[in-house]
């Protein structure tokens, strides 16, 4: 039976393209676990986003194989060395994807809106010095700025406007991105989602975040802001922070006791 | 670059309104045979800017696509190998898209579009 992720053997390289790693095996054997219901998905079109080596797009395409033949597969990178080298990972497996070099989905996200299906994002999450976001090069696989969340938090509200109604987002993130307020920001927008893999290494701590966009989260919110119509809104919202205050209070009063 | 990417990009230059459809500068299409799928072109055919797909595809040499199309098409076999020609099996391997409003150029080389703007158009 033939491989159903990318080979390192035949993922191509270039000094200023970053390498599978942890994080990239992280992101592709979440991926491999959920293969049943991505195939259910049926998945018409399908983006990474910053697709460096090539290893996480061309790993999909293998996933959903011919079963989905239905699907396409976009990847976008601001590293015009990265596009290239992802090109030669694509075509030593014999899959294929349309390649643009752009930053993030600059130039696709007027006409691509709510049209991707499935977006793979492994971002640039290490915690870095501001300044060295953007930089080009290899720095941009890995620099993410304060808290690493620069990029991501523009990744973001971008991949909210291409998910379709259907649409996936399965994310890397560090212990350090803090995902468990990134994924109350997406809450915000109307997305459920799941810590699908978790993974520890020498180094960090990783968590592959799925998100979808959950109509009865929707539901939950809008209930939430019809009271707001009412007038009750501030009374509700101070009631609710006075009780989350009281709760942190009480929580820190008993620890110091 | 497929078509059906063209289909999807827009110059991305600030200030400009009107960046869809990129017009092609072709230097040289290569066509890629790949499966037939109707679903596929069923899902897209409404999501596809019929006349930007005729011209791009007449720009690359290929006039077959009718100059309108609407939804009843689709039950046609020869409306949809041509539909599927023109959207997948066209790619522009080397070129250029010009942003229609600035006549800035992309450059498309080994098929991959660059759609990275400099500084002063971000």
């Amino acid at each position: 039976m033939p491989s159903r992720t990318a080979q390192i053997r035949f993922v191509s390289s270039h000094p200023e393209v970053y390498e599978p790693c942890d994080d990239s095996f992280a992101l592709v054997d979440a991926l491999l676990a959920d293969r049943t219901n991505l195939l259910e998905h049926r998945p018409t079109l399908c983006m990474e986003i910053g697709c460096g080596s090539g290893y996480i797009i061309t790993s999909l395409a293998l996933i959903l194989g011919q079963e989905a033949n239905g699907a396409y597969y976009m990847a976008t990178d601001i590293n015009p060395h990265a596009v290239k080298v992802t090109r030669e990972t694509l075509d030593a497996h014999g899959v294929d994807a349309e390649l643009i070099t752009t930053d993030i989905a600059s130039g696709l996200a007027r006409r691509l809106a709510g049209l991707v299906d499935v977006i793979v994002v492994n971002p640039p999450y290490v915690p870095t010095p501001e300044e060295e976001v953007g930089r080009g090069g290899i720095a941009s696989a890995w620099a993410g700025g304060e808290n690493g969340r620069s990029v991501i938090d523009k990744i973001l509200p971008i991949a909210d406007i291409l998910l379709s109604d259907k649409g996936w987002l399965y994310m890397v993130t560090l212990t350090a991105n803090s995902p468990s307020d990134i994924c109350r920001q997406m809450r915000q927008k109307g997305y459920a989602s799941r810590i699908v893999l978790q993974r520890s290494t020498e180094e960090e701590s990783l968590h592959i975040v799925k998100f979808w966009r959950d109509f009865d989260t929707q539901g939950a919110a809008s209930d939430i802001y019809s009271v707001k119509k009412t007038g009750h809104a501030n009374l509700v919202e101070s009631l609710l922070s006075q009780c989350s205050q009281l709760s942190f209070w009480r929580h820190n009063n008993g620890n110091s006791s | 670059m497929r078509l059906l990417t063209h289909n999807m990009l827009s110059s991305n230059i600030k200030g400009v309104a009107n960046g869809f459809p990129l017009r092609i500068e072709v230097e040289k299409v290569v066509e890629k045979q790949v499966d037939f799928n109707a679903d596929f072109l069923k899902n897209m055919f409404a999501k596809i800017e019929w006349k930007a797909l005729v011209d791009a595809s007449r720009s690359m040499g290929y006039s077959e696509l009718p100059g309108d199309a609407n939804p009843s098409m689709l039950d046609s076999d020869d409306f949809l190998q041509k539909f599927h020609h023109a959207l997948l099996e066209l790619h522009l391997e080397e070129g250029a898209l010009v942003c229609p409003e600035t006549g800035r150029k992309f450059p498309v080389n080994k098929g991959i579009p660059n759609m990275l703007l400099h500084e002063d158009e971000v």
